[in-house]
Protein backbone atom coordinates (compact mmCIF):
# COMPACT_ATOMS: atom_id res chain seq x y z
CA UNK A 1 0.00 0.00 0.00
CA UNK A 2 1.26 3.44 -0.88
CA UNK A 3 -0.56 5.08 2.06
CA UNK A 4 1.38 3.12 4.66
CA UNK A 5 3.40 6.17 5.68
CA UNK A 6 0.19 8.20 6.10
CA UNK A 7 -1.38 5.57 8.38
CA UNK A 8 1.94 5.47 10.21
CA UNK A 9 1.91 9.23 10.70
CA UNK A 10 -1.76 9.30 11.79
CA UNK A 11 -1.30 6.33 14.12
CA UNK A 12 1.81 7.98 15.50
CA UNK A 13 -0.10 11.22 16.13
CA UNK A 14 -2.72 9.21 18.03
CA UNK A 15 0.03 7.62 20.16
CA UNK A 16 1.49 11.07 20.80
CA UNK A 17 -1.92 12.54 21.72
CA UNK A 18 -2.53 9.62 24.10
CA UNK A 19 0.85 10.29 25.72
CA UNK A 20 0.13 14.02 25.93
CA UNK A 21 -3.24 13.35 27.62
CA UNK A 22 -1.53 11.19 30.25
CA UNK A 23 1.22 13.77 30.85
CA UNK A 24 -0.99 16.86 31.05
CA UNK A 25 -3.89 15.10 32.78
CA UNK A 26 -2.10 12.87 35.27
CA UNK A 27 1.55 13.96 35.15
CA UNK A 28 2.56 10.47 34.06
CA UNK A 29 4.95 9.34 31.36
CA UNK A 30 3.28 6.96 28.90
CA UNK A 31 6.06 4.41 28.89
CA UNK A 32 4.47 1.01 28.49
CA UNK A 33 7.29 -0.98 30.10
CA UNK A 34 7.35 1.48 33.01
CA UNK A 35 3.59 1.31 33.54
CA UNK A 36 3.47 -2.49 33.17
CA UNK A 37 6.58 -3.19 35.24
CA UNK A 38 5.70 -0.58 37.86
CA UNK A 39 2.16 -1.93 38.25
CA UNK A 40 3.49 -5.49 38.43
CA UNK A 41 6.01 -4.56 41.12
CA UNK A 42 3.33 -2.82 43.24
CA UNK A 43 0.72 -5.60 43.05
CA UNK A 44 1.91 -7.32 46.28
CA UNK A 45 1.27 -4.11 48.27
CA UNK A 46 -1.90 -3.29 46.26
CA UNK A 47 -1.12 0.42 46.52
CA UNK A 48 -0.89 2.85 43.64
CA UNK A 49 -1.84 0.28 41.02
CA UNK A 50 -5.26 1.63 39.94
CA UNK A 51 -4.15 4.18 37.33
CA UNK A 52 -1.59 1.85 35.79
CA UNK A 53 -4.10 -0.97 35.63
CA UNK A 54 -6.72 1.31 34.03
CA UNK A 55 -4.21 2.42 31.37
CA UNK A 56 -3.40 -1.23 30.63
CA UNK A 57 -7.12 -2.14 30.55
CA UNK A 58 -7.66 0.70 28.06
CA UNK A 59 -4.74 -0.50 25.93
CA UNK A 60 -5.61 -4.21 25.90
CA UNK A 61 -9.40 -3.78 26.17
CA UNK A 62 -9.45 -1.14 23.42
CA UNK A 63 -7.56 -3.52 21.13
CA UNK A 64 -9.98 -6.30 22.05
CA UNK A 65 -13.01 -4.13 21.20
CA UNK A 66 -11.36 -3.12 17.92
CA UNK A 67 -10.76 -6.76 16.99
CA UNK A 68 -14.32 -7.77 17.91
CA UNK A 69 -16.05 -4.94 16.07
CA UNK A 70 -13.79 -4.31 13.07
CA UNK A 71 -12.00 -7.65 12.84
CA UNK A 72 -8.51 -8.49 14.12
CA UNK A 73 -5.63 -6.57 12.50
CA UNK A 74 -2.98 -8.57 10.66
CA UNK A 75 -0.34 -9.77 13.11
CA UNK A 76 2.29 -11.70 11.21
CA UNK A 77 4.73 -13.58 13.46
CA UNK A 78 7.10 -16.11 11.93
CA UNK A 79 9.16 -16.53 15.10
CA UNK A 80 9.15 -19.98 16.76
CA UNK A 81 7.80 -20.36 20.30
CA UNK A 82 11.23 -20.83 21.96
CA UNK A 83 12.53 -17.65 20.29
CA UNK A 84 9.34 -15.82 21.32
CA UNK A 85 10.11 -16.81 24.91
CA UNK A 86 13.74 -15.70 24.71
CA UNK A 87 12.72 -12.43 23.03
CA UNK A 88 10.04 -11.75 25.64
CA UNK A 89 12.45 -12.40 28.51
CA UNK A 90 15.06 -10.07 26.99
CA UNK A 91 12.47 -7.32 26.39
CA UNK A 92 11.06 -7.63 29.92
CA UNK A 93 14.46 -7.65 31.61
CA UNK A 94 16.08 -5.09 29.31
CA UNK A 95 13.30 -2.49 29.49
CA UNK A 96 13.26 -2.56 33.30
CA UNK A 97 17.03 -2.47 33.55
CA UNK A 98 17.30 0.35 31.01
CA UNK A 99 14.30 2.20 32.46
CA UNK A 100 12.20 2.39 29.33
CA UNK A 101 11.20 1.10 25.91
CA UNK A 102 10.12 2.50 22.55
CA UNK A 103 7.37 4.60 24.16
CA UNK A 104 9.09 5.82 27.34
CA UNK A 105 12.55 6.50 25.93
CA UNK A 106 11.60 6.63 22.25
CA UNK A 107 8.58 8.95 22.35
CA UNK A 108 8.33 10.63 25.77
CA UNK A 109 12.09 10.96 26.37
CA UNK A 110 13.14 11.98 22.86
CA UNK A 111 10.44 14.66 22.74
CA UNK A 112 12.13 16.46 25.64
CA UNK A 113 15.65 15.58 24.47
CA UNK A 114 16.40 13.57 27.61
CA UNK A 115 20.06 12.49 27.34
CA UNK A 116 19.42 8.98 28.71
CA UNK A 117 16.60 8.49 26.22
CA UNK A 118 18.66 9.67 23.25
CA UNK A 119 21.40 7.17 24.14
CA UNK A 120 18.97 4.34 24.94
CA UNK A 121 16.92 4.81 21.77
CA UNK A 122 20.01 4.87 19.56
CA UNK A 123 21.36 1.79 21.28
CA UNK A 124 18.22 -0.37 21.21
CA UNK A 125 17.48 0.60 17.60
CA UNK A 126 21.05 -0.26 16.54
CA UNK A 127 21.06 -3.54 18.51
CA UNK A 128 17.69 -4.58 17.08
CA UNK A 129 18.84 -3.76 13.54
CA UNK A 130 22.05 -5.76 14.11
CA UNK A 131 20.06 -8.78 15.36
CA UNK A 132 17.71 -8.59 12.35
CA UNK A 133 20.71 -8.32 10.02
CA UNK A 134 22.36 -11.36 11.62
CA UNK A 135 19.13 -13.40 11.50
CA UNK A 136 18.06 -12.52 7.97
CA UNK A 137 21.29 -11.97 6.10
CA UNK A 138 23.91 -14.05 7.93
CA UNK A 139 21.91 -16.98 9.29
CA UNK A 140 18.98 -16.72 6.86
CA UNK A 141 15.95 -17.07 9.14
CA UNK A 142 12.92 -14.94 10.07
CA UNK B 1 -10.98 12.12 36.55
CA UNK B 2 -7.46 10.65 36.77
CA UNK B 3 -8.88 7.14 36.35
CA UNK B 4 -10.81 8.11 33.22
CA UNK B 5 -7.76 9.90 31.81
CA UNK B 6 -5.64 6.76 32.25
CA UNK B 7 -8.27 4.56 30.60
CA UNK B 8 -8.77 6.86 27.61
CA UNK B 9 -5.03 7.37 27.16
CA UNK B 10 -4.46 3.60 27.11
CA UNK B 11 -7.24 3.03 24.58
CA UNK B 12 -6.01 5.79 22.23
CA UNK B 13 -2.45 4.48 22.53
CA UNK B 14 -3.54 1.01 21.44
CA UNK B 15 -5.64 2.32 18.55
CA UNK B 16 -2.63 4.33 17.38
CA UNK B 17 -0.50 1.18 17.39
CA UNK B 18 -3.15 -0.67 15.36
CA UNK B 19 -3.74 2.18 12.88
CA UNK B 20 0.00 2.60 12.28
CA UNK B 21 0.43 -1.21 11.94
CA UNK B 22 3.11 -1.21 14.66
CA UNK B 23 1.09 -4.01 16.26
CA UNK B 24 2.38 -6.21 13.42
CA UNK B 25 5.93 -7.57 14.04
CA UNK B 26 6.46 -8.12 10.29
CA UNK B 27 6.10 -4.35 9.80
CA UNK B 28 8.53 -3.53 12.63
CA UNK B 29 11.12 -6.04 11.40
CA UNK B 30 10.77 -4.47 7.94
CA UNK B 31 11.98 -1.19 9.44
CA UNK B 32 14.80 -2.83 11.40
CA UNK B 33 15.98 -4.75 8.30
CA UNK B 34 18.05 -1.91 6.89
CA UNK B 35 19.88 -4.25 4.48
CA UNK B 36 16.66 -5.70 3.05
CA UNK B 37 13.60 -4.08 1.45
CA UNK B 38 13.55 -1.26 3.99
CA UNK B 39 10.12 -0.19 5.27
CA UNK B 40 10.25 3.37 6.64
CA UNK B 41 6.78 3.30 8.29
CA UNK B 42 8.12 3.17 11.87
CA UNK B 43 10.01 6.43 11.32
CA UNK B 44 6.72 8.16 10.39
CA UNK B 45 5.09 6.71 13.51
CA UNK B 46 7.89 8.03 15.71
CA UNK B 47 7.73 11.45 14.07
CA UNK B 48 3.95 11.57 14.44
CA UNK B 49 4.13 10.56 18.11
CA UNK B 50 6.90 12.96 19.05
CA UNK B 51 5.10 16.07 17.69
CA UNK B 52 2.20 16.15 20.23
CA UNK B 53 4.64 15.30 23.02
CA UNK B 54 7.02 18.17 22.18
CA UNK B 55 3.99 20.48 22.52
CA UNK B 56 2.82 18.70 25.70
CA UNK B 57 6.23 19.12 27.43
CA UNK B 58 6.15 22.83 26.55
CA UNK B 59 2.63 23.21 27.99
CA UNK B 60 3.69 21.24 31.09
CA UNK B 61 6.58 23.65 31.64
CA UNK B 62 4.13 26.56 31.91
CA UNK B 63 1.82 24.87 34.40
CA UNK B 64 2.18 24.27 38.13
CA UNK B 65 0.48 20.87 38.16
CA UNK B 66 -1.32 18.36 35.92
CA UNK B 67 -5.04 18.96 35.33
CA UNK B 68 -5.95 15.93 37.43
CA UNK B 69 -3.68 16.95 40.31
CA UNK B 70 -0.38 15.50 41.47
CA UNK B 71 2.97 16.49 40.02
CA UNK B 72 4.70 16.55 36.67
CA UNK B 73 7.78 14.36 36.23
CA UNK B 74 10.97 16.01 37.44
CA UNK B 75 13.74 17.10 35.09
CA UNK B 76 15.18 14.32 32.95
CA UNK B 77 18.01 12.39 34.59
CA UNK B 78 21.34 12.84 32.86
CA UNK B 79 23.29 9.92 34.31
CA UNK B 80 24.45 7.47 31.64
CA UNK B 81 25.32 4.24 33.45
CA UNK B 82 25.92 0.61 32.64
CA UNK B 83 22.33 -0.28 33.59
CA UNK B 84 20.98 2.03 30.91
CA UNK B 85 23.42 0.76 28.29
CA UNK B 86 23.01 -2.90 29.24
CA UNK B 87 19.24 -2.64 29.49
CA UNK B 88 18.86 -0.90 26.13
CA UNK B 89 21.10 -3.52 24.50
CA UNK B 90 19.17 -6.47 25.97
CA UNK B 91 15.87 -4.86 24.99
CA UNK B 92 17.11 -4.21 21.46
CA UNK B 93 18.21 -7.84 21.10
CA UNK B 94 14.78 -9.12 22.15
CA UNK B 95 13.00 -6.58 19.94
CA UNK B 96 15.07 -7.62 16.92
CA UNK B 97 14.49 -11.33 17.57
CA UNK B 98 10.68 -11.00 17.43
CA UNK B 99 9.56 -7.52 16.37
CA UNK B 100 7.45 -6.94 19.49
CA UNK B 101 8.18 -4.22 22.03
CA UNK B 102 5.97 -3.88 25.14
CA UNK B 103 3.15 -1.65 23.77
CA UNK B 104 2.53 -3.59 20.55
CA UNK B 105 2.83 -6.93 22.41
CA UNK B 106 0.02 -5.96 24.83
CA UNK B 107 -2.09 -4.50 22.02
CA UNK B 108 -1.64 -7.63 19.89
CA UNK B 109 -2.55 -9.70 22.96
CA UNK B 110 -5.82 -7.75 23.18
CA UNK B 111 -6.66 -8.62 19.57
CA UNK B 112 -6.24 -12.32 20.37
CA UNK B 113 -2.76 -13.09 19.04
CA UNK B 114 -1.42 -16.35 20.52
CA UNK B 115 2.19 -15.40 19.67
CA UNK B 116 1.69 -12.17 21.63
CA UNK B 117 0.43 -14.21 24.59
CA UNK B 118 3.58 -16.36 24.64
CA UNK B 119 5.79 -13.29 24.24
CA UNK B 120 3.93 -11.33 26.95
CA UNK B 121 4.18 -14.20 29.46
CA UNK B 122 7.95 -14.28 28.97
CA UNK B 123 8.12 -10.46 29.11
CA UNK B 124 6.27 -10.43 32.45
CA UNK B 125 8.64 -13.13 33.72
CA UNK B 126 11.58 -10.97 32.65
CA UNK B 127 10.14 -7.95 34.45
CA UNK B 128 9.43 -9.93 37.61
CA UNK B 129 12.86 -11.55 37.42
CA UNK B 130 14.46 -8.14 37.17
CA UNK B 131 12.56 -6.98 40.27
CA UNK B 132 13.97 -9.96 42.16
CA UNK B 133 17.55 -9.40 41.02
CA UNK B 134 17.76 -5.63 41.23
CA UNK B 135 15.67 -2.93 42.93
CA UNK B 136 13.55 -0.68 40.71
CA UNK B 137 15.70 1.16 38.19
CA UNK B 138 15.42 4.84 37.36
CA UNK B 139 12.88 5.67 34.71
CA UNK B 140 13.59 8.37 32.15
Amino acid sequence: MTQDWLYGLLGGLLIGIASAILLLGNGRIAGISGILGGTLARIPQMRGVAEGLLFLIGLIGGAFLYAVTLGPPEISVTTSAPVLLVGGLLVGLGTRLGGGCTSGHGVCGLSRLAPRSLIATGLFMATAAAVVFALRHLIGVN
Amino acid sequence: MRALTALISGALFGLGLILSDMVNPARVLGFLDVAGVWDPTLAFVMAGAVIPMVIAWRIAATRQAPIGGGNFPGPADTQIDTRLLGGATLFGAGWGLVGFCPGPALTALGTGSFAALIFTMAMLAGMLGYGMILPASKTI
